[in-house]
């Protein structure tokens, strides 16, 4: 990243050097904004349940929104988006697969989850199981994808920073990445999640209009026509244009490629359901009615912006074209931005950055607060102090916690900046399919699971999940045929451990952690408990004995 | 719990025996577990001709409209309306009755025949 995207730009608008003011200014405004509105909702974060679940007082409509806000992160907005602009169709592979997945989540576990459950995952899972192993594991899970999830994004911020801010230096970067930790540590402190859950809800009606905003405007361009739209993009692209309208030009290169898109594409429709961060939303709501109401609205506004990336994706192909957006600081993720430039110049260009980046901000105030609940509610209060605790001593954990999250973020978002990490966000969803949903499921919908099988499934899920990305190419020995040069996370081409083949573990992971859960299960001896699972079945499908709502 | 009732699990026991709630259940899972193989077939479907059928998928309908982008936006609409035919079918079909298990298993409140 030698060149800013200021420079570029200014080459292109002659002298025009306002922008990274005028991003800034327009981020300021949002941080502004949404902590005013964090201090506001922190006067009634007294209980576990205030801090954790927001009192349980949101409506299905705002908790969908922030749960749209949680689920967009920059990885979709700018990712899609430039997937789409450089390889065309298989960038669109990408949001299908992260849209029918919510059906997992809204048919098989949101409600069911909301009526047996407090605050976090562990608290289903071992609902009928023994606690304090079954919350070890679902905890360690937890914590693992938080972390891959987090780490990713704070990387993100770095690249994005040097996009959107003109920032070029790693000093300066590294500051900027410091000072996005911190806000989010002071948002999830003060606010909780009632706080948290606000700054999602700005967010996702921001990146969503936003969008809307830009995709009416390319389509405008191209008369309403998405074919037309289309023509353009093929133009653009030159010779072989064509392709960016048929599968295959990522994921069609050979038959292992196609085996990682199989693999991807099995572990994004598991894995959304699976997601700590996701789950931990269903619980800011009073009933399972309003769960069910809050995933249609997110299922609504995540397709609908999934559409618009559509449109976005193939307008920077058609109007700003592959090379410029290759060329560009941050590569294929600067495909939104720049189209926003082409159309809006510097105003709109600022309001999508601004836009960006607080997507970034949002989520990982998201990440913290479930990775706070999941260690203060399931490790300090049930595993080490055996549930004889009190709430506000379980919240003050989980608000030290929050600060020592914050730290390592912003620790390993500094080390990570630069770095390749964009398979993170597919391991985490690779670890949700394997460690949590298969356990989720059976300790659902299946009355003879037992502690031994959960255990199996969730221990072999992750175990399975991280060995196969060590020993896979996006570790090590992973080289570029044209340049020479590294693609793996280890950049030394002479380093070389990677014996598996496959980018993405699920295709293996996923399949071994529901087999591994049913031999669990048949190996041990452990009595069945038919009447905690008659109490979990009855309180899963009525919602008897369901946390209710604070009232304040 | 009112005195009514024996000890807490035999009282979930009894409602998970009852016929009201075997109804509901029986219910639930004839809805979402087809439903479920329903869509992750059509999904798996998907993926598969966009893997591994390009030539197909890259036949063009009208314009530069693909069958591949047809098929794409087809995973949008059977989303769409499947989430949409579901909260119809709970809100209409399913709540009324969990309402009424929930109250009589909290409040005691008497049910019309079934459990209890």
């Amino acid at each position: 990243m030698t060149a800013s995207l200021s420079s570029l730009l200014r080459a292109a608008e002659s002298e025009d050097i306002g922008n990274p003011a005028l991003n800034i200014a327009i981020f300021g405004a949002f941080v502004l904004l949404t902590l005013v509105i964090v201090f506001r909702a922190s006067r009634n974060n007294k209980t576990a349940a205030d801090y954790y679940a927001a009192g349980r007082s949101f409506t299905g409509p705002q908790n969908g929104t922030a749960i749209a806000g949680d689920y967009l992160s920059a990885a979709s907005f700018l990712g899609i988006c430039g997937a789409i602009a450089i390889n065309g169709y298989d960038g669109f592979l990408y949001s299908i697969g992260f849209l029918v997945a919510w059906l997992v989540a809204l048919l098989l576990v949101a409600e069911l989850l909301r009526n047996t459950g407090r605050f976090t995952m562990a608290d289903v899972l071992s609902f009928r199981l023994k606690q304090r192993p079954v919350r070890m594991a679902a905890a360690l899970a937890t914590l693992t994808v938080v972390f891959f999830y987090l780490l990713a994004q704070m990387a993100g911020a770095g690249g994005l920073v040097a996009l959107l801010l003109g920032i070029d230096g790693v000093a300066g970067q590294g500051l900027v990445i410091a000072v996005v930790g911190a806000l989010m540590i002071l948002y999830v402190l003060v606010g909780g999640m009632k706080g948290t859950t606000w700054v999602q809800i700005i967010k996702a009606i921001l990146l969503i209009a936003g969008a809307a905003v830009m995709t009416i405007w390319v389509l405008a361009k191209f008369g309403f026509n998405l074919s037309d739209l289309l023509q353009g993009a093929i133009d653009t692209a030159g010779e072989g244009g064509e392709a960016l309208i048929a599968p295959g030009k990522q994921y069609g290169v050979s038959a292992m490629t196609q085996l990682n898109f199989l693999s991807l594409a099995l572990a994004l429709v598991l894995g959304t359901a699976g997601l700590p961060h996701v789950l931990m939303r269903f619980y800011t709501v009073p009933s399972a009615k309003e769960a069910r109401r809050s995933v249609v609205w997110a299922i609504w506004l995540i397709g609908i912006f999934y559409l618009f990336t559509l449109v976005l994706g193939y307008g920077a192909a058609a109007l700003v074209g592959p090379e410029v957006i290759k060329a560009a600081p941050g590569g294929v993720n600067s495909a939104a931005p720049l189209l926003a430039f082409e159309l809006g110049g510097v105003i709109l260009l600022g309001v999508i950055s601004a836009v960006a980046f607080a997507t970034i901000l949002a989520v990982v105030a998201g990440l913290t607060i479930t990775a706070a609940a999941t260690f203060a509610h399931d490790i300090y209060a049930s595993v080490i102090k055996h549930g004889e605790v009190s709430p506000d001593g379980e919240v003050r954990v989980a608000r030290i916690t929050v600060v020592a999250i914050g730290i390592l973020a912003i620790i390993g978002g500094i080390f990570a900046n630069g770095q390749n990490v964009a398979f993170l966000v597919a391991l985490a969803f690779a670890v949700a399919a394997s460690a949590n949903l298969p356990t989720i499921l059976y300790s659902l919908f299946w009355k003879r699971f037992n502690t031994s099988g959960a255990l199996w499934s969730m221990y072999g899920g992750l175990i399975s999940c991280i060995v196969l990305i060590t020993f896979s190419p996006v570790v090590s020995g992973k080289v570029d045929p044209v340049t020479g040069a590294s693609l793996s996370m280890i950049k030394n081409t002479n380093v070389d451990f990677a014996v598996i083949p496959l980018e993405n573990p699920g295709l293996i992971s996923i399949p071994l952690a529901f087999v591994l859960g049913i031999v669990g299960t048949y190996l041990s001896k452990e009595p069945p408990h038919p009447e905690k699972y008659a109490e979990m079945e009855v309180r899963s499908l009525t919602g008897a004995g369901s946390e209710k709502a604070t009232v304040h | 719990m009112t005195d009514t009732f024996g000890d807490r699990e035999t009282d979930y026991q009894r409602v998970q025996n009852g016929a009201e709630f075997q109804a509901l259940k029986r219910r639930f899972r004839r809805f979402v577990f087809p439903m479920t193989a329903f869509f992750l077939s059509w999904y798996f479907l998907y993926v598969l001709l966009a893997n591994y059928a390009h030539d197909f998928m890259a036949t063009k309908v009208w314009g530069n409209i693909t069958v591949g982008l047809l098929f794409g936006l087809g995973q949008f609409v059977s989303t769409f309306v499947i989430t949409m035919v579901y909260a119809r079918w709970a809100n209409n079909k399913q709540d009324a009755v969990a309402e009424r298990l929930r109250l009589h298993i909290e409040d005691g409140t008497a049910l019309d025949g079934g459990a209890a």
